[in-house]
């Protein structure tokens, strides 16, 4: 087995294991949730959650049947010897996992509107790059952005004089108005940025965050927490039936900004929050820092 | 009588007449044993706008807003297995689901997230109920289904596929619309957007970074 094979496969196979185990993070917090409700409705709802999760993995299916597009955040050293294979390598676990696993095929060719049968297309997977000088390991983050929890999505410019409590409106009607259809609790992620694409991507990649790790400026930390009680506060609960907890958490990505702008986004999340980190030194030697007991 | 109740919960047993739905209120949470047909958009259309007939009788049964994977067993002879089932967004249906309601006779509607008036008119004139079920939980919703009696309008390709199913205890469903028309959803809405406006302003008095 070449190198590249032997990368494929690891990844495909990882892929398949997020699309029947939630993550360390994710499940843990889920189960503090689900301790912090007290209503029968929003019991059954979390009781559901959990057969769900347990059945999963005892008949080795997905967890959900919306098994999403495959998204990979890679911050990949310059030296990794498989740099150059890296995207193509990508798409090919893809299709490897679809059929293996199995995933929905969940790639439609935009204007031509087909259903490519692979979950592949022009574009799909997703993959981000960050080059990492001087390195030869590289880290791979790997998402399933499901249907449901990618509807919210979206990105505007405000104008300063709308400040953060601009940005607070922003993301609080997105919750009541797209959210609550969006399978909370929800991981929320925002972007405060410089334009729309730069807020956009933040608001993406905020999600790959851990549940419970703080942005590390102060005055980010401290709106990130205002904004899940905030948000916990309006009462959507699980399901958006109604409940004390409607949010796993808000992770907040910034950059600075042009003095006239602030580019600002929100992306979600669903309570099935399918994100794996893995990462792989010179000799694809890995580690899977998501999920633990998971060895390839 | 079409409603049991086993170990605490309240079962849903085809076929439902409109009486046996007139004390199932918003909020309940029920279960259904019996036939349960996934039926979604293009089929919503085939019925109401090109007014063919339905091929699956679902009057006083069920429908599940829902895309589901099968797995073909035997397809010649008609036999299939439910993999995994998850309900699929009902608003979409909205705008088909009175005239499908009155023309199909369906008592039970489950799907994802509220509907509107379209559907909780049909509820109350007609005598139906819809009903979510907590989404993401595609194998729990799978194992409840015991087998696929038959499949229509297969040309629809696997998702939108009439695909009549036996189910037990498939839940649990919570109402969201009863037969009187109360809708649990809008009636939500009003206090979660009364609640966001609170939190808006009382957030707003912390953020004051630009000063
Ligand atoms: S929002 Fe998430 S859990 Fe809900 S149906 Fe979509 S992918 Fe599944």
């Amino acid at each position: 087995m070449t190198q590249v094979e032997k990368m494929t496969d690891i990844i495909a196979k990882f892929i398949g294991h997020t699309a029947k185990k939630l993550p360390d993070d994710v499940i843990a917090k889920l189960t503090e949730l689900r301790a912090k409700e007290d209503s029968p409705m929003a019991k059954v709802i979390y009781d559901t959650m959990f057969r769900n999760q347990e059945l999963a993995v005892k008949l080795d299916r997905p967890s959900c049947q919306d098994t999403g597009v495959l998204q990979f955040w890679v911050k990949c050293g310059t030296k990794f010897p498989l740099i150059d294979d890296l995207e193509a390598l990508l798409k090919e676990a893809v299709i490897k996992a679809t059929f293996e696993t199995p995933l929905r095929h969940n790639s439609v060719e935009t204007f031509d509107e087909y259903n490519t049968g692979k979950n592949v297309g022009k574009g799909t997977p997703t993959v981000w790059w960050d080059i990492v000088p001087h390195s030869d390991k590289c880290e791979i983050y790997t998402y399933m952005a499901g249907g449901g929890c990618t509807l919210p999505g979206y990105a505007m410019v405000l104008m300063p004089g709308e400040g953060y409590e601009g940005v607070t409106k922003f993301v609080l009607d997105r919750m009541t108005t797209y959210g609550l259809n969006a399978c909370p609790p929800l991981l929320v992620g925002v972007g405060v940025a410089t334009s729309v694409e730069t807020a956009a991507l933040l608001s993406k990649k905020a999600l790959m965050r851990p549940i419970g790790s703080h942005n590390p400026n102060e005055c980010a930390a401290k709106m990130e927490k205002l904004l899940e009680d905030g948000i916990n506060a309006i009462g959507l609960g699980p399901q958006g039936m109604g409940g004390n907890c409607a949010v796993m958490g808000v992770n907040i990505e910034n950059t600075a900004r042009h003095p006239s702008a602030i580019g600002v986004a929100v992306n979600v999340g669903c309570w099935s929050h399918r994100r794996g980190h893995i990462i792989f030194d010179k000799d694809l030697n890995c580690e899977v820092l998501s999920h633990s007991g998971v060895k390839f | 009588m079409s409603v049991e109740i086993r170990d605490g919960k309240k079962i849903l047993v085809t076929p439902i007449s409109a009486d046996d739905l007139k004390d199932i209120k918003i909020g309940d949470i029920v279960y259904l044993s019996g036939s349960l047909t996934t039926c979604r958009d293009v089929a919503h259309r085939r019925v109401v706008e090109e007014g063919r007939e339905i091929p699956v009788d679902v009057r006083n049964n069920a429908i599940l807003h829902a895309g589901p994977i099968i797995r073909p067993i035997d397809p010649d002879n008609g036999k299939f297995e439910m993999v995994s089932v998850g309900p699929t967004t009902s608003m979409r249906m909205e705008k088909f689901e009175y005239d499908f309601v009155k023309i199909t006779g369906v008592r039970v509607i489950v799907g994802k997230g509220g509907m509107k008036e379209n559907t909780s008119n049909a509820c109350k004139d007609f005598g139906a109920i819809h009903c979510v079920i907590p989404a993401g939980n595609a194998v729990v919703a799978a194992v409840c289904v015991e087998e696929i009696v038959k499949a229509e309008w297969r040309d629809l390709g696997m998702p939108e596929t009439l695909w009549n199913c036996r189910v037990k205890e498939f839940g649990p469903l919570i109402v969201s619309i009863d037969s009187q028309g109360r809708n649990y959803f809008e009636e939500k809405k009003i206090e979660y957007n009364r609640k966001k406006d609170e939190q808006i302003a009382k957030i707003s008095e912390q953020v004051k970074f630009i000063k």
